[in-house]
């Protein structure tokens, strides 16, 4: 429709409110209003059909007449405001659903179904801060008795550290067979040639022999689990030393080796769950080992749930790193 | 919380003094000063003297990677100075030790 026929559409529907049939004009003012938002009609547009209208209508005071001015100005500021916003709200939906489509694609480097072994059982939770996560776990089966475990912190977070997942995840993939720290050494080279300079990956790799409860592991500074010995019902700093990958191309990882008994637990985590924030204190770990010394009652998979849990509620509910704990327990 | 640098230099060393938190929002800030300072043909060596530091995380931590990596480089020798035991723990834990000079708070133990 023309500007000259709203105008005058406009001014009918005025006049007829003016006359006094108010509640029909207003169901058809509302409905104009929609009309008009369809052709791009700004708001600035529809004072000044007012106008134009009143002036035709009724003999207007000076002072309203100049007051109409103010108001013009403040609908054309308004007008182009609300445009600019709304542009801004479209990228953002679009910038939104193509990382909700990024979200999607790492969830698929990531292990949908754990293996099964007899005697051991597992507890996994990862939870990103963030949409994306920078943290990388996979518990893989690789023959008949062994399993291998990784656990890594991509630092940098956000897009680049979850693209950088995708690097660990394929290098990963070509490695099957190797041991804990060749692989740690291959990544490592990966790693160097293809990250940005202020970014860096920790991480622990290990294979666990089921028939002989053996777990052969190698660390690139990745945040000490814990290794829980319960015959003593004590928790020890899963040891282990190496530099974290991606900083010097020939860097050497030493290999470590636990023997676990029933009962006895290993327990690997990010340190999104080791550096949490109560109040001023940062909970140290003592605190965090009589937390999993409460759970320990409770299956692998509660350990890890309910410890996520316990963390959340003493921190308000805030999470403000990536949460991943792996937990390995032998029963039997 | 904010991040401020104080910088001395005298003949072919520069010291970086920090108070504040090194984190995700502050340490871009650092690096803006850092690289090109280690990429200086008269700095032989670069100090950063973390005494006030209250707070560093692993972004922090990437920082002082980048811009050691670039000092490699330039053959100019970064040292870190005066970091809290907290501090010197996460270098340690990430291996970085090994690699840069990390010098705890003078009266405290590793």
């Amino acid at each position: 429709m023309h500007r000259r026929e709203l105008q005058e559409q406009y001014e009918k529907l005025l006049s007829n409110f003016l006359a006094g049939d108010r509640e029909a004009q207003l169901y058809m003012a509302q409905q104009l209003s929609k009309s008009l938002v369809t052709q791009d009609i700004a708001p600035e547009d529809i004072v000044d059909f007012h106008i134009q209208a009143l002036e035709k209508l009724v003999q207007m005071p000076e002072p309203v007449r100049e007051s109409f001015q103010l108001l013009l100005e403040m609908m054309m500021e308004y007008g182009n405001t609300y445009r600019q916003h709304n542009v801004l709200r479209d990228k953002q939906k679009q910038l939104e659903s193509e990382i909700d489509l990024a979200v999607v694609m790492q969830q698929t480097m990531l292990p949908q179904v754990l293996p099964e072994f007899e005697g051991v059982e597992f507890g996994l939770i990862s939870v990103p801060a963030k949409k994306m996560s920078g943290d990388y776990y996979n518990i893989l089966q690789e023959n008949d008795v062994t399993f291998s475990v990784a656990i890594a912190d991509i630092v940098g977070k956000g897009i680049p550290a979850a693209l950088c997942m995708s690097m660990i995840k394929y290098g990963m993939d070509a490695q099957y067979g190797l041991t804990p720290a060749t692989r740690l050494h291959h990544l490592n080279i990966v790693v160097e040639q293809n990250i940005d300079p202020s970014m860096f990956v920790t991480m622990l790799l290990g294979n666990y022999d089921t028939a002989r409860h053996s777990f052969r592991y190698a660390v690139a500074g990745h945040e000490p689990g814990f290794f829980y010995r319960a015959c003593e019902q004590r928790f020890y700093d899963l040891e282990g030393r190496g530099l974290v990958l991606g900083v010097l191309r020939d860097a050497q990882y030493p290999e470590y080796e636990l023997n676990l008994e029933v009962g006895d637990m290993i327990v690997l985590m990010t340190d999104g769950v080791s550096e949490r924030k109560v109040g001023m204190h940062y909970l140290n770990r003592q605190e965090l080992t009589n937390l999993i010394q409460g759970e320990l009652a409770h299956t692998a998979q509660e350990i890890a749930e309910n410890l996520y849990r316990r963390l959340l509620l003493m921190t308000n509910y805030e999470l403000p790193d990536d949460h991943t704990m792996i937990v390995i327990r032998r029963t039997k | 919380m904010n991040l401020t640098i104080r910088m001395e230099s005298q003949s072919e060393q520069s010291v970086l003094y920090l108070q504040g938190e090194l984190d995700a929002f502050t340490a871009p800030k650092l690096s803006e000063q850092l690289t090109p300072l280690v990429q200086q043909p008269s700095i032989n060596q670069v100090i950063v003297d973390m005494s006030n530091v209250s707070y560093m995380d692993s972004t922090g931590i990437g920082t002082i990677v980048g811009a050691l990596k670039t000092a490699k480089r330039s053959n100019c020798d970064l040292r870190i100075v005066n970091v809290t035991p907290r501090i010197e723990r996460l270098f340690r834990i990430t291996g970085l030790s090994e690699i840069i000079p990390v010098e705890p708070m003078e009266g405290e133990e590793a």
